[in-house]
């Protein structure tokens, strides 16, 4: 148990995937001008995050390790991610149709986002359980929202006062994300 | 009727002319990090050192062109429908000759890299480059196109890597060979540049600079 709630917080706080290890930049930059864009695309990518993580895992602990295919992992877990989103994007619309208008354009992109495929392949490379893939894909998405929801509060603040011309945009959004980033190294060392 | 004239002599152009206008405009003009700020995960996670930078490249200019040529050989049998599909299976499959490649023959550089390596198979600049250009254009143009934003990337990967390492370390190596060391620096480096929180704040500087040059260049 100690041992799946270490994994859970080195993945949300410790191992930010976004502040540390820089996975998932494009929606962070792209997503996070507004705070109720970014609170949706934390939950589309979450919830992705979780079912990939579990699906690439089974695959990886009944499929790949006994037959001895594992350099095989990048061509199959993006597959399998590529597909789950048309599955889950479907799934959504036939049952909550309020909830895919509000997440409807950003989960096509999830398929190309890195976070996804970068946490499956993390929890490939430590030999995680399949419970402690879902953990940790849980703390990865969590700690992916976390950071995307105050950066957005950020940017909203920022949009309201003046900012040099050559600054506007993606400049200052990466300065912030750098002064983001140092309060996070705080937590480096924790666990 | 001008206008006729002049589209005839852009049509018949010479192929070699137009394979160096398709390579050189990745190099600055369409910058793929500095301009249309794609692919930033490698970008900011590589750049602590110029090896990993340098490796990383590498890795980015093979995948890229072989699926550049691979697409655009294709292009007139794939079906409009099922065209991303297509690329990412195309892309997937050289990724990981190219890691199986590294495991084998440059371990420590496949060590440093870690999950990065295999994370060129989501790098939107090769899937960029597939659907924009090597799924319209012919081989030739599409082997110009690849090797342009590839050395386009190569350049940015390098200025930043640069930057980070020399006032991270106060030092300079390039594969295990000492090029230089700054005497003061080196002895106290400025360790906040290697770490990332200074792979931000370099590209966020560097992205502003080039934002400047481009309004200064218009008014």
């Amino acid at each position: 148990m100690s041992n799946l709630i270490t994994i859970f917080v080195v993945m949300a706080i410790v191992n930010n995937l976004v502040i540390s290890k820089f996975l998932g930049l494009c929606p962070f930059f792209g997503v996070s001008k507004k705070l109720s864009n970014a609170v949706s695309m934390g939950i589309a990518v979450t919830l992705v995050m979780l079912l990939a993580s579990l699906a690439t895992s089974i695959i990886n602990q009944f499929i790949l390790i006994p037959y001895n295919v594992e350099f095989m992992n990048i061509v199959i877990y993006i597959l399998v991610i590529a597909s789950l989103v048309q599955i889950v994007e479907l799934a959504i619309r036939r049952t909550n149709i309020n909830l895919y208008n509000a997440l409807g354009i950003y989960l096509p992109l999830i398929t190309t986002n890195c976070a996804v495929l970068g946490i499956t392949l993390i929890n490939a490379n430590k030999g995680y359980s399949i419970l402690e893939s879902v953990v940790s894909a849980l703390g990865g998405g969590i700690g992916f929202t976390l950071v995307l929801v105050i950066m957005s509060g950020i940017r909203e603040k920022i949009d309201l006062g003046e900012t040099p011309r050559s600054m506007r945009g993606l400049p200052i959004a990466f300065i912030i994300a750098a002064l983001l980033a140092l309060a996070f190294t705080g937590f480096s060392g924790m666990m | 009727m001008e206008n006729k004239n002049n589209n005839k002599k852009a049509g018949s152009k010479s192929l070699g002319a137009q394979f160096w206008k398709e390579f050189a405009k990745g190099i600055i003009i369409s910058n793929p990090v500095f301009i249309l700020a794609l692919g930033l995960c490698p970008t900011l996670a590589v750049t602590s050192s110029l090896d990993n930078a340098l490796g990383m490249s590498a890795g980015v200019i093979f995948v890229l062109l072989c699926s550049n040529i691979i697409i655009s050989i294709i292009r007139k049998a794939t079906p409009a429908s099922a065209r991303i599909p297509v690329f990412i299976v195309v892309i997937a499959t050289f990724v990981t000759i190219l890691s199986l490649v590294f495991q084998a023959y440059i371990p420590p550089l496949y060590e440093s890299l870690g999950i990065y390596l295999a994370l060129i198979v989501v790098n939107c600049i090769i899937l960029g480059r597939a659907e924009v250009f090597a799924s319209k254009n012919s081989v030739l143009l599409s082997i110009g196109d690849a090797l342009g934003i590839g050395i386009g990337f190569t350049l940015a990967l390098v200025i930043i890597s640069l930057l980070r390492e020399i006032l991270g370390t106060g030092s300079l190596s390039v594969f295990g060979l000492e090029l230089f060391k700054i005497p003061v620096l080196s002895a106290s480096p400025m360790t906040f540049f290697i770490l990332p929180p200074g792979a931000f704040l370099v590209i966020g500087l560097l992205l502003a600079l080039f934002k400047w040059l481009g309004v200064i260049k218009n008014e």
